[in-house]
């Protein structure tokens, strides 16, 4: 067994107890050593992409206890990818706390080293209850990380979202609880086995377990209509977190990837593909819900939770297909939309500490200081989210609707794609106009506005937001330079995907292809 | 005792999804343990009722009780006591700092999050 598969777990876990433990009053030390390992991750997360490069699934066993009994760690190239990407992520936003959030309350660099655990797990696990229980641990640190600020807003916001969230988690186990009950095993390897050959008695049952947990990663993924959650959570918690929160939706397509991919994949019998059908009529509906949403937002905050849920819209529809191109394209997607959705949060939260009492109210004000600068980023942001060329958003795009070319419906599809990229568009147009070019002079009667006080130069506290936003924004722009390579590797991950036989190998019968 | 099994789990399911429609934050958190108290009972019901058989390999054993769905059940346990507790502190927090404890808000939607709402109508307690 190769050992470096679990510590993507063991790392988080051990520096978030480190953080409480031994440096819970010294903000200087948690933020070195939170910073510290978090690099560390991602270096380890680019040791795994590589060890995962040569396109064999590997399995951890826990304890060394054989599949289908004790738990299993599965690293194939998806979990490889999805690794680098959270902590590529985790490390741009702890450095982004590092700038002044995590001083507005204790513990955030603990609860973001927790965070990652439960998503890290959550990319590797090979089984269903131990999915359920690394989602619990990334929803427990993500209430904290939600919470972080506090203020009566976000408490409201936040009773909605862990409520939410705990009756995702209970219909989670309902749906656990039926499979088990039906195939007497939670091993996703061992289940993609035996769910072909579940008697025709039993069939309704185990649907109804898949169609709970379908609905579980669902509201995770905020795939209409169980999206409403999304925007009042996102736009009520701190900039940090909300960024952070980015990766969360995609473990929510990650998991209706792994398990409708491998467990209820196309070839599983009576029962195989069973959400195909749904998911994509639910993507496009999704798409044009976030789309009139950015058009009709009032505030910054508000566009960029809408815009999230467009995006997953776009994702969940390439997720939908089910195949090769569909795969590829989504892996494209899910990468750039989660850094362009990180970028346009910090980049939110940087423009409304500037506007003063204005906040990210679509309403005109004066001028901010480095108008210039943040104009810029924020339309490149915005040409990123909204997919138009040059950056990655509109390879993402083109991906997609070139995969659901052969699709059924595929003119509708690719109406509601082209109709959604329009309104956003013109959303965002709308809300750059207003902020950065609708300036009025200050009146002088007006309680001082926080207006190019002083010299015109950034201060180093105010250097480092923008340059971890440059960083986010240049990931993707390299995103679309490498766009070659990149596809061709995520079409390696598709094809390893679609072979389900390879994966249940891998962990059942362990020592073929094991070092 | 199937019968009393599932109309059990299907009565505490039913109350809690009843409570969770409530528009006060003390019912919806009462409706959230009813329903992992559902949860538990079904999980706990999905190794096969068994009475008298062990769980452990014996040779003595004419059956077995499946010893999966309990270790299942201590972890939906451990987590859903966690975070009951977690959304009790929560729902208080919330109720001192709005003075309401209504599940919905009424603020207008652009302010700051992180401000306190004005503590001037503290004693605009629930009716």
């Amino acid at each position: 067994m190769n050992h470096w598969i679990v510590l993507p777990t063991v790392l988080p876990a051990m520096t978030a107890a480190l953080l409480i433990l031994a440096l819970p009053h010294n903000l200087t030390n948690q933020r070195i050593v939170s910073v510290g390992a978090t690099l560390l991750m991602l270096v380890l997360a680019i040791g795994l992409v590589v060890l995962s490069s040569d396109g064999t699934p590997r399995a951890y066993f826990l304890g060394n206890w054989p599949a289908p009994f004790g738990i299993v760690l599965v690293l194939d190239r998806l979990s490889a990818i999805m690794l680098l990407l959270s902590a590529a992520l985790a490390l741009a936003v702890t450095i982004y706390a590092c700038a002044g959030w995590d001083t507005r309350g204790r513990h955030f660099h603990a609860l973001m080293q927790f965070q990652l655990l439960g998503v890290n797990g959550a990319f590797l696990t090979g089984d269903l209850f131990n999915l359920f229980v690394f989602f619990e641990v990334m929803l427990i640190a993500s209430y904290g990380l939600m919470l972080h600020g506090g203020g009566a807003v976000r408490l409201k916001a936040g009773f909605h979202y862990v409520a939410i969230n705990l009756i995702a988690s209970t219909l989670f186990l309902f749906g656990v609880g039926l499979i088990y009950a039906i195939t007497g095993t939670l091993n996703m390897a061992d289940l993609a086995g035996k769910v072909a050959a579940v008697s025709a008695d039993n069939q309704a049952l185990l649907k109804t377990g898949a169609m709970l947990l379908f609905a579980v990663f669902a509201t995770k993924a905020a795939l209409v209509p169980l999206h409403w959650w999304l925007p009042s959570a996102y736009a009520a918690t701190s900039a940090p977190a909300a960024a952070m929160f980015m990766i969360m939706t995609k473990v929510g397509a990650y998991a209706i990837i792994r398990v409708y991919g491998l467990i209820f994949g196309a070839d599983a019998g009576p029962l195989g593909a069973i959400v195909a059908p749904l998911v994509i009529p639910a993507a496009l509906v999704t798409l044009a819900v976030g789309a009139v949403g950015v058009l009709a937002s009032r505030q910054l905050r508000d566009l960029v939770c809408f815009s999230v849920i467009a995006s997953m819209g776009n994702l969940l529809i390439a997720v939908g297909l089910f195949d090769g191109p569909g795969t590829t394209a989504a892996l494209y997607y899910l990468i750039h939309s989660t850094l362009a959705g990180a970028a346009l949060f910090l980049l939110v939260d940087v423009i409304a500490k500037r506007r003063g009492k204005d906040l990210d109210r679509l309403v005109p004000a004066p001028a901010i200081a480095h108008e210039t600068l943040l104009g810029a980023m924020f339309f490149l942001a915005a040409i990123a989210m909204v997919g138009m060329p040059p950056l990655s958003g509109f390879l993402g795009k083109l991906l997609i609707l070139d995969a659901t070319r052969n699709a059924a419906h595929a003119p509708l599809i690719w109406t509601v794609v082209l109709g959604a990229s329009l309104l956003m568009i013109i959303g965002y147009a709308r809300a750059g106009s207003v902020i950065f070019w609708n300036n009025p002079k200050p009146t002088p009667d007006s309680a001082a506005p926080p207006v190019r006080s002083g010299s015109n130069r950034l201060a180093a506290t105010a250097l480092v937001p923008i340059i971890v936003i440059g960083l986010l924004l240049a990931g993707t722009a390299a995103l679309s330079l490498g766009a070659g390579p990149l596809t061709a590797a995520f079409e390696a991950t598709s094809v390893q995907l679609l072979d389900r036989a390879g994966y249940i190998r891998a962990v059942l019968t362990p020592g073929a292809g094991e070092n | 005792m199937e019968l009393l099994v599932a109309s059990a789990t299907g009565v505490m399911t039913a109350v809690g999804i009843y409570l969770l429609l409530r528009a006060r934050t003390f019912p919806v958190i009462l409706g959230l343990t009813f329903l992992t108290y559902a949860v538990n009972l079904f999980l706990f019901a999905m190794g096969r009722l068994t009475i008298n058989q062990p769980p452990v390999i014996s040779a003595l054993a004419a059956g077995y009780a499946d010893p999966l769905p309990q270790a299942l059940v201590l972890t939906a346990i451990v987590i859903s006591f966690g975070m009951t507790a977690l959304i009790v502190v929560l729902a208080l927090r919330g109720f001192l700092e709005s003075g309401t404890d209504a599940v919905d808000l009424d603020l207008p939607d652009d302010g700051d999050p992180g401000k306190s709402v004005a503590s001037g109508d503290k004693a605009r307690l629930p009716s």
